[in-house]
């Protein structure tokens, strides 16, 4: 069982590193999708049917939705490589994190084995208070209501914030329009970076 | 298989035929699986957000396949924006509600017996509520990503 799991972890690490270290944006997204649909295999085998079925559903989402942005830009392959500041910026702060890890993971119960002090009281009594056969269902909309309504809210509060960045026209006036184009690409330029298609 | 008029049918926006005829047919199988995982959440695995997301996916199929002037017709940007909050008030009104009989969030409704379709209270009332919401929200997404930008109709042009 936990060398299953660790030969699915290991994948998805190496998924996770093709997709940054990948030249095209295409494949980029395609190990991102490897990422996902092996961590939903991993939830379903822990037993976690719930979230493995959000995982694939919003993975399959997520795929159809980056790849319709990605192949529709014109410049599909990243040139160039990052300078030294950033490397060294970036070893410098894993060796911070290993740091801190290695205090906080200490503290941390073994994997398998939970605290288990509110979430036992859950279990035992969920299904004859609810009576929620999926408790998983019966914590989040009873229990844990609250909770669910925060992120409902989060969820409202992303997708205004989308609408109000993706939308055709900005509220300004046309004479003090900014200059530069930003955001939304107009027909033309659609056009102009389809001819290699 | 979904209903639609031979002139969208037979017209020339979308994909090929091959993916339009696939789409007819798994369309109402989607709908049916989706509105399954979110009627069913209290019993099965399943709820109110992985259920509106397959039924936001139905709905991002059948925009690829056929254009975005079929699944325009079906839910336009105004109502899928006004379905989303639409959504957040049922689901803010139940919690209102139990406020009537106790506390926030209280589960006032009878919980009925184990195991049948109308039981625990509340419960599925929400799931469905979360299910509108999450719904409208990620197809309005799709279409503010796809339409706003006029991504998927210079793609249907270049496809022709």
């Amino acid at each position: 069982m936990e060398i299953y799991l660790l030969t699915l972890l290991i994948f998805m690490i190496i998924g996770a590193l093709i997709a940054i270290e990948t030249k095209n944006l295409l494949s980029s997204v395609i190990s991102v999708g490897v990422v996902g649909f092996t961590l939903s295999i991993a939830f379903l085998m822990l037993r976690a049917p719930d979230i493995a079925i959000t995982q694939v559903v919003v993975e399959i989402l997520i795929l159809v939705v980056l790849i319709r942005a990605t192949i529709t830009r014109d410049n599909t392959s990243i040139e160039g490589r990052g300078g030294t500041f950033p490397f060294v910026s970036s070893l410098i702060f894993f060796g911070l994190f290993l740091i801190f890890a290695f205090f906080a993971l200490k503290e941390l119960p073994r994997f398998g084995e939970p605290l288990m002090k509110v979430s036992e009281r859950y279990l035992r009594m969920g299904p004859e208070q609810t009576k929620a056969m999926n408790i998983v269902t019966g914590i989040l909309l009873d229990f844990r209501a609250y909770d669910t309504i925060g992120e409902a809210t989060v969820l409202l509060t992303s997708i205004v914030g989308a609408f109000c960045i993706l939308r055709r026209r900005g509220r300004k006036l046309v004479e003090d329009a900014d200059d530069e184009k930003t955001g939304i690409l107009e027909d033309e330029d659609i056009k102009g970076s389809f001819e290699g298609f | 298989m979904v209903d639609l008029d031979q002139e969208i049918r037979d017209s020339k926006k979308g994909m090929t035929p091959i993916v339009k005829t696939i789409t007819r047919f798994v369309m109402g199988i989607i709908v049916m699986f989706g509105a399954y995982i979110v009627l069913y959440g209290h019993l099965t695995p399943g709820g109110g957000f992985a259920g509106g997301v397959i039924l936001a996916c139905g709905y991002i199929l059948l925009t690829l396949g056929f254009g975005k002037d079929v699944s325009l017709k079906k839910m336009n940007n105004l109502a899928a924006s006004l379905l989303d909050n639409l959504g957040v008030l049922i689901f803010l009104s139940i919690g209102l509600l139990g406020t009537t009989a106790g506390y926030f969030f209280l589960n006032f409704i009878d919980h009925g017996q184990d195991f049948k379709l109308f039981s625990s209270g509340i419960i599925p009332l929400c799931n469905i509520a979360i299910a509108l919401k999450v719904t409208s929200s990620l197809f309005a997404i799709f279409l503010a990503l796809s339409i706003f930008g006029r991504f998927v109709s210079t793609l249907v042009e270049e496809e022709e």
